[in-house]
């Protein structure tokens, strides 16, 4: 799994109001390169979320992105190289997400996450709203 | 017709490793896949930029679907019930990121995000219920809910459906409704039984206004050829001709049935979808003597 999923998913969770970001907890973590499309990270920088981002590099053990980062810096072949790297080139394929608000692990293999609930758990949820 | 797998067992159930590993190396059903997510992807009407898109490909399987939207350049995530499946993909190292997941418990995705969906034969399972807890309307309501969020302003969602009748049809297209996705369904060879393939073509705020649902493959109004054209003078039979020898009333069939019932015939099959040999003027002709 990508970091720009990551980015993308929350946590299903019946009754959960801020099921976003789940936390990662990587066990293995793998590379591949694939080429850099600058036109679609311009406008991917809009839509990810940058802090839940930079905290999900870092669990995944990159730490290479600022902290903060505004649109100006786009122009900066730097900067893009590392969040095409950040976003498209890191996979997590072992270890698990985890929804900030009920704790629950929804474990990864094989770079899969499990988002599947089983049916007791929605059960339990829907009594617990 | 080859039973509907639907009424067979629950997906994650049905397409264990074996049904997994026989869908994906079925040449036929790959070859349907591509051509109908082809399709989709044309539905989905995505602007002409140049800049690849974030789609979601829902009940994606072994990847079949989202290898067309790699092919065209798009950044893709699948998500699907069936582990099975999702293994076969990893082997076929698809593009897309995979997540196991239920349609029918909502997406778990941000809100407006995504820049279109589609869904090859996976949206009618969600009318089944398969364990005690499952309520149809309640799942599809999530589901179209969710997917309603996820998408960004404008953005279309394209599901190629089979839907077992026409309640179901309806029941899918009502909880799309509700959720306030606009839109309809498109008919692809709306004659024919074996090639008919309906797609729910759905689209997500401002754009819809104006977005009229594009048109079904061969359904484009063909003129509905008159049906009494034939000559009326053969059809007519005179008092006299009753006292006549048999045959020579039987001589206007001689030359066979006439180029206008050819051409009516040809029309037929061709709006079934069947493949018909184009028109020309050799259509209807009879062959010489010494043939």
């Amino acid at each position: 799994m990508r970091l720009l999923t990551h980015n993308m998913l929350s946590s299903n969770i019946k009754g959960v109001v801020n099921g976003f970001p789940l936390r990662i907890e990587a066990e293995k973590v793998a590379e591949k390169s694939v080429e850099m499309n600058r036109e679609f990270l311009k406008k991917m920088f809009q839509k990810v979320h940058w802090k839940a981002f930079v905290d999900a590099s870092r669990a995944m053990g990159y730490t290479e992105l600022p902290e903060k980062a505004d649109s100006s810096m786009l122009n900066s072949d730097e900067f893009l190289n590392r969040f095409h790297h950040a976003l498209l080139e890191l996979h997590l394929e072992e270890g698990a997400l985890v929804c900030p608000e009920t704790g629950r692990r929804f474990p990864v293999n094989k770079g899969i996450p499990n988002m599947l609930l089983p049916q007791e758990e929605v059960l339990l949820s829907i009594i617990i709203c | 017709m080859a039973s509907r797998p639907e009424v067979v067992a629950p997906p994650e159930i049905f397409y264990d490793d074996s049904e997994a590993r026989k869908y994906t190396s079925s040449s036929r059903i790959v070859q349907i896949q591509a051509t109908l997510s082809e399709r989709a992807l044309e539905l989905l009407a995505l602007p002409d930029d140049g800049i690849p898109k974030l789609l979601l490909d829902i009940g994606c399987g072994s990847g079949l679907s989202g290898e067309t939207l790699t092919e065209d350049g798009h950044h893709w995530i699948g998500l699907d019930i069936s582990a099975s499946m999702l293994n076969v993909a990893l082997e076929r190292e698809v593009e897309g990121d995979l997540v196991l997941g239920d349609m029918g418990q909502g997406l778990g995705v941000r809100p407006g995000v995504i820049d279109g969906a589609i869904s090859i034969s996976a949206v009618q399972w969600l009318c089944n219920a398969d364990k005690s807890s499952h309520n149809p309307r309640l799942r599809l309501k999530a589901f179209f809910t969710s997917l309603y969020k996820c998408l960004s302003n404008g953005a279309r969602a394209v599901f190629q459906v089979y839907p077992e009748n026409i309640d179901q049809r309806e029941l899918i297209l009502n909880a799309a409704m509700h959720a306030g996705f606009a839109g309809g369904i498109v008919v692809d060879f709306p004659h024919s039984s074996k090639r008919r393939k309906e797609f729910l073509v759905l689209t997500c705020g401002q754009r819809s206004v104006n977005s009229s649902v594009s048109k079904g493959k061969n359904e484009d109004g063909e003129s509905c050829s008159d049906e009494d054209s034939e000559d009326e003078e053969n059809q007519t039979v005179c008092i006299s001709d009753r006292h006549r020898p048999r045959k020579k009333q039987k001589r206007n069939n001689k030359n066979g049935k006439g180029k206008e019932w050819i051409l009516r015939k040809k029309e037929q099959m061709r709006r079934r979808g069947n493949a018909v040999p184009s028109d020309s003027k050799y259509t209807g002709r009879k062959r010489k003597d010494r043939f």
